[in-house]
């Protein structure tokens, strides 16, 4: 990880490299001709609803389920052909923790590195590193039962990283977590993408995916809908606004008045005036309602990623089980 | 290292593995082991003596508890189906095995723990089956290579019904599931078998169930072993079933493991 490091720009190599890929059971479509091209340490976030195919994507490229139609390749081999290539390069946490409850935190670390062959010296140093590192050392003689979710994940997390894999899945990796645990698992995402581990993460979480990912993929009923930066998503539609609420109609009134590209709230009393960002469109705001009206509170509102699945997929993010 | 060696080597692990839980959970090992002894205790202080009488000649003039041991034995070894199934549907469910499949790891590793474990472990509880039944008056007369023999039957039985049951395990969507099917090996199949009265006491139909499935002959040929009498081609039907039931167990399973879960 020195300053040799190439600059992350189009010559990265790719990790992932999706075309065409379909999967169905029975009639229901899950995922509906998906492409993707992830470069190699980048964190990729999957986004989209329950149902819309994440962790059949997720599945699929970690050897787990064959696709009907279409290639994956995965850190240079198919996931089909070359299988057991793929498994050595890659680790999976799946929604669900997959963890041996009957054995203590440390003999599950010990467990995947004998899966690992690795020699028994290396095993117990590299399960004594992950257990300080996720900070599960104390819990380490216990089984997972006496566990919180948060430390659960951990170790899910940790059996994961036992094999150094180059690229990590995380489907769905703070699901049922609370807050606090779930940023602990934000700053290992971003722990990891700093030792240069490509990552693919799914989740429904817009917050998640716009802290976390270099670039998001968003998903619908199996196609990938949109596709950039947290950025540029957001960027897509113009939903940038100033709200500023009244105290009464007439101040309200007034205040449409003077600002004819305001959309009124008249339940809220409140309106909406288009916002270009920038200190001088607030200013400028400001100034036009002058001394005489009387606002009674201001908001800035930026889009944020629900917004972006509103305008990309004509549906909110939420109602949109099946 | 050659595949062969990677498979072993895995396998090994995954053995390791579940003889662990075996031996820090060793409630399921006990349950094993008292099932029968109840029955044991049933048949032999209870029920043993009218059915003793109602033989006649068809138990050979022997005590009931001698012609009654091989039929208890056999249901120890299928008693250990119950805990297999559930054993493996717990991996499977929890996601774990979802977790092996992602790794290199030789593939069916972990059933083949499950089954040698549970050969293991069911050589283990025929052996303290063995005692009880000493302790109740069993007087077998078989010889080292008897012995032996016997050994083999079950080993080789509970290794046909293991694959089986982690079949079970693997197809089952709950752990309930997984056990009520086993329940056809622990009981229905036993009592249907010549392990308690012999198949001639029995009407026609169920007779002829009883003549042509698998656990009389194994049944059959464990009696013969113990006391002494000719085993003639029993032991054989015995085992050509138990590499039948194996193989089918094992392509289930193998079949299941791979499609995993959807």
């Amino acid at each position: 990880m020195g300053a040799m490091n190439a600059p992350t720009t189009q010559t990265t190599r790719t990790a992932v490299s999706v075309t065409g890929l379909r999967k169905a059971y029975g009639r229901a479509v899950v995922l509906d001709g998906v492409d993707l091209r992830i470069g190699e340490g980048e964190i990729r976030a999957l986004l989209g609803p329950n149902g819309a195919g994440k962790t059949t994507t997720v599945r699929i490229l970690s050897t787990l389920i064959p696709a009907d139609a279409g290639t994956a390749t995965v850190l240079g081999h198919d996931v089909r052909r070359d299988a057991d290539a793929v498994r050595r390069l890659i680790g999976v946490t799946g929604q669900f923790s997959a963890v041996d409850n009957l054995l203590t935190g440390e003999e599950n670390l010990l467990l995947m590195g004998r899966l690992l062959h690795l020699p028994a010296a290396r095993r117990r140093a590299r399960a004594g590193e992950l257990l300080d590192q996720f900070d599960l050392a104390g819990a380490a003689r216990q089984t997972p039962a006496t566990y919180s979710g948060g430390m659960r994940r951990r170790l899910d997390i940790a059996m994961t990283l036992m094999g150094r894999p180059r690229l990590i899945f995380l489907d769905e990796p703070t699901t049922g977590l609370d807050p606090r645990s779930r940023h602990l698992m934000w700053q290992i995402v971003r722990d990891l993408a700093a030792d240069g581990v490509t990552i693919l993460l799914t989740t429904q979480y817009l917050e998640e995916a716009d802290q976390l990912a270099d670039s998001i993929a968003v998903l619908d009923h199996g196609r990938i809908v949109a596709e950039g930066t947290p950025e540029q998503l957001k960027r897509r539609i113009p939903g940038a606004h100033i709200r500023l609420r009244f105290a009464d109609t007439a101040s309200l009134a007034a205040a449409a008045r003077t600002l004819p590209a305001g959309t009124r709230d008249d339940d809220g009393l409140a309106l909406r005036v288009p916002h270009e960002g920038g200190v001088e469109s607030l200013r400028h705001v400001l100034s036009r309602l002058g001394d005489g009206i009387v606002v009674e509170d201001l908001s800035i509102h930026t889009p944020d990623l629900d917004d972006v699945f509103f305008a990309l997929t004509g549906h909110p993010s939420k109602e949109n089980d099946r | 290292m050659t595949a062969l060696t990677i498979a072993a080597q895995d396998s090994a692990t995954m053995l390791g593995r579940e003889l662990k839980h075996t031996l820090r959970y060793p409630l399921i090992l006990i349950g094993s082991v008292l099932g029968p002894v109840v029955f044991l205790l049933l048949f032999v202080y209870i029920l043993g003596g009218p059915i003793g009488d109602g033989l006649g000649s068809a138990g050979r003039g022997e005590p009931y508890v001698d012609f009654l041991i091989p039929g208890i034995l056999m249901m120890t070894v299928a008693a250990g189906t119950g805990p297999t199934a559930i054993n493996v549907n717990t991996d499977m469910t929890g996601g774990i095995i979802d977790r092996f499949r992602t790794m290199a790891v030789a593939r069916g590793a972990v059933l083949t723990g499950h089954v040698v474990a549970n050969v293991l472990r069911t050589l283990g509880t025929t052996a303290a089956i063995t005692g009880v039944a000493l302790l109740v008056g069993f007087r077998p007369h078989a010889s080292v290579a008897g012995w032996l023999a016997v050994a083999g039957i079950v080993a080789a039985f509970s290794f046909a019904l293991s694959w089986l049951s982690a079949a079970f395990g693997l197809v089952a969507k709950t752990v309930a599931g997984a056990n009520s099917a086993s329940l056809v090996l622990q009981f229905l199949l036993p009592f249907l078998s010549s392990a308690f009265v012999p198949a001639a006491s029995m009407p026609a139909g169920v007779r002829w169930f009883t003549e042509h499935q698998p656990f009389t002959p194994v049944v059959e040929s464990l009696r013969a072993l113990l006391t002494g009498a000719p085993v003639g081609n029993t032991a054989y039907t015995a085992l050509a079933w138990c590499a039948g039931i194996a193989l089918v167990g094992y392509l289930w399973a193998r079949a299941a493991f791979r499609r995993g879960t959807r």
